[in-house]
């Protein structure tokens, strides 16, 4: 992987800016991130600026970002209007796992019958969730999307090195 | 007394697993409220599991959580061939207790380099860490390196470090081969002086707060995450089967999740639990590189969980050692699943502390009904009571309050030293809050 110079002097690397966020799922894909993070440290601390990732810092921006990664179902109007706040910031919005991209199984809830609804309509109520929980795709628009219950390690790679060339990181 | 009026309010707690909040109110130097709650959505795993094939349980309850998910998969594992009747052969121990030895090495690792080590070196992020500086760079290459060994294990053996596919009622599909073993071995030995370097940096850590609590886990000799009995600091050990009886459950309104006492007290589990209880089980390569560590134990600092979880890494690594060496693993067919009616519950100490699954099943062997209590429900009591303890303290060495920052950052520490997991936290509807 070549990476960005002017006429190849010691300049500042250019770097992507990135945003890992995560809303209701378990996380999955976080940590399949953190373990590819094992074998690419090294590159990522060099090519990447996680302006906001949760999982690593504490000291988290949300400003213009170049991708954010979005992993988890939406199961608030609070949380919807966080991720219209993130696609309105970033460049390219990936929806990372199967909650994101499909709902599932987060989504669960939408298919209890009705009674089992009516049991937990209280919980539902006291905290403030929406009537139905959504993917990511039904809120806004999506230019990636990695599915997979936890996403595929390889296809992750992948998109972040097409956003890497398409954002001239690198060449 | 100080005259102090103060609020603080946290939306985010950082670098832990999930979602946190906490809202804390001082009036004229009383903490007069300090809410810690967890603010991950319900996903109502308890009322989607039922109609279930028992075969199908372990996988779906493994999407309760990532990074515990292997954790989920051996308690349902235990609790469904308890109700069905089934005894997982040796072999088939040997490679859960492989399988969880991979976990908490990876899990561990993910919390104490990740999380937990930027507060000691005052860094943001463990990228942050200057590779130019001589112990900050041995450690950002010892964060990866241990992890990565952890990792392999788990995929070597089950398959995955995340919602694992190899192993299944009755037994695993695959078992590891050679070529992996003989890799895993390497790695793990060679990852034993990075974690000795990690016991030491925790071990050495000034941060202190004196918590007395009891302490609850399964404990077992020689140590066993997945065997023994239920053993509390104050009490005589009870079986696991009778662990919901002593435990009583704790409404938290402003927490999506269930906390709970255990005989009517505030108690902890987890790595500072287990090694307070049973240090002794350790192996004992274990022991003899870490005594001057294992000392300290019984501690009632909070902060020792994070060298507790050090010492278990190492733990683990010896034990996975010494399980790859001494056996020779051939091809098993897991056992036949007969559906029938039955009720199981499985009790395993997971990464962050005891974690209990219960299932009933119907005549076709499909769910009716179950029950999870996962580790971060029954601490939370506890982080709530240390949060509270640390700012009285604060006010009680009129330490500036007003520097909430400081305080905010302590305050992030104390709750990143349980590592909490609020996914596992949010998962489920307890039917008992309807009453409330």
């Amino acid at each position: 992987m070549k990476v960005t110079g002017i006429n190849g002097k010691k300049e500042m690397q250019k770097k992507l800016r990135v945003g890992w966020f995560t809303f209701t799922c378990c996380e999955d894909s976080t940590i399949v991130m953190t373990e590819v993070m094992n074998e690419h440290w090294e590159e990522w601390k060099r090519l990447i600026d996680f302006r906001h990732a949760r999982v690593l810092r504490t000291d988290n921006t949300l400003d213009e970002l170049d991708v954010a990664f979005v992993e988890g179902a939406i199961s608030s109007d609070r949380q919807a209007e966080r991720l219209k706040e993130i696609r309105d910031k970033a460049k390219r919005v990936v929806a990372v796992g199967a909650c994101a991209v499909i709902g599932m199984p987060s989504s669960q809830r939408n298919l209890f019958d009705e009674s089992t609804k009516r049991a937990i309509q209280f919980l539902v109520d006291r905290f403030g969730q929406s009537e139905k929980v959504r993917s990511v795709k039904e809120l806004v628009q999506v230019d990636a999307e990695l599915p997979g219950c936890p996403m595929s390690e390889q296809k992750f790679l992948e998109v972040l090195e097409g956003y890497l060339k398409e954002f001239n990181i690198v060449h | 007394m100080h005259k102090i009026d103060f609020d603080l309010s946290l939306e985010e707690v950082t670098k832990i697993e999930g979602a946190a909040t906490l809202s804390v109110k001082v009036r004229e130097g009383v903490v007069e409220e300090c809410k810690f709650g967890i603010a991950e959505y319900k996903r109502f795993y308890t009322q989607a599991m039922v109609g279930k094939p028992a075969s199908a349980l372990p996988q779906h309850l493994a999407r309760i959580c990532g990074t515990c998910s292997n954790a989920h998969i051996m308690a349902s594992l235990d609790a469904v061939e308890h109700a069905l009747g089934i005894v997982p052969s040796a072999q088939t121990m040997v490679l859960r207790a492989l399988t969880m030895d991979g976990l908490m090495i990876r899990d561990h690792a993910l919390h104490l380099y990740l999380f937990s080590l930027p507060d000691l070196l005052g860094k943001d992020s463990i990228l942050a860490l200057d590779e130019n500086d001589p112990e900050e760079h041995q450690l950002l290459h010892d964060a990866f390196d241990v992890k990565a060994a952890g990792n392999h294990l788990s995929q070597l053996v089950a398959g995955r470090s995340v919602h694992a596919p190899m192993p299944v009622v009755g037994g695993f599909l695959k078992i590891p081969d050679s070529a992996g073993i003989e890799k895993s071995r390497r790695e793990l030995e060679q990852i034993r002086p990075a974690v000795l370097r990690l016991i030491g940096v925790y071990g050495k850590s000034p941060f202190t707060l004196i918590s007395k609590t009891n302490y609850v886990a399964l404990t077992a000799n020689p140590c066993s995450f997945l065997q023994g009995d239920l053993c509390a600091s104050n009490v005589a050990c009870i079986r696991e089967e009778k662990f919901m009886e002593h435990l009583s459950h704790v409404v938290v309104p402003y927490s999506q999740a269930s906390a709970y006492a255990f005989q009517g007290e505030l108690y902890r589990v987890g790595a500072l639990a287990r090694l307070n209880l049973n240090k002794d089980a350790l192996k004992y390569r274990t022991k003899a590189d870490t005594a001057p560590y294992l000392a300290r134990f019984p501690s009632d600092n909070a902060y020792d969980n994070n060298v507790a979880q050090a010492i278990e890494i190492l733990h683990c690594i010896d034990e996975a050692l010494e399980l790859l060496s001494s056996h020779s693993f051939h091809t098993e067919t897991p056992q036949k699943v007969s559906p029938h009616a039955g009720e199981g519950i499985g009790v395993i100490e997971a990464p962050r502390g005891t974690l209990y699954h219960k299932v009933v099943l119907d005549e076709k062997g499909v769910v009716t009904h179950g029950d999870i209590v996962v580790p971060t429900g029954q601490n939370q009591l506890a982080i709530e009571w240390d949060i509270k303890t640390l700012i009285e303290q604060w006010i009680k060495e009129g330490k500036e309050l007003e520097n909430k920052k400081a305080l905010e950052h302590e305050i992030e520490q104390l709750i990143r030293a349980y590592d909490p997991c609020m996914s596992c936290a949010a998962h489920f509807l307890e039917v008992t809050w309807d009453e409330a």
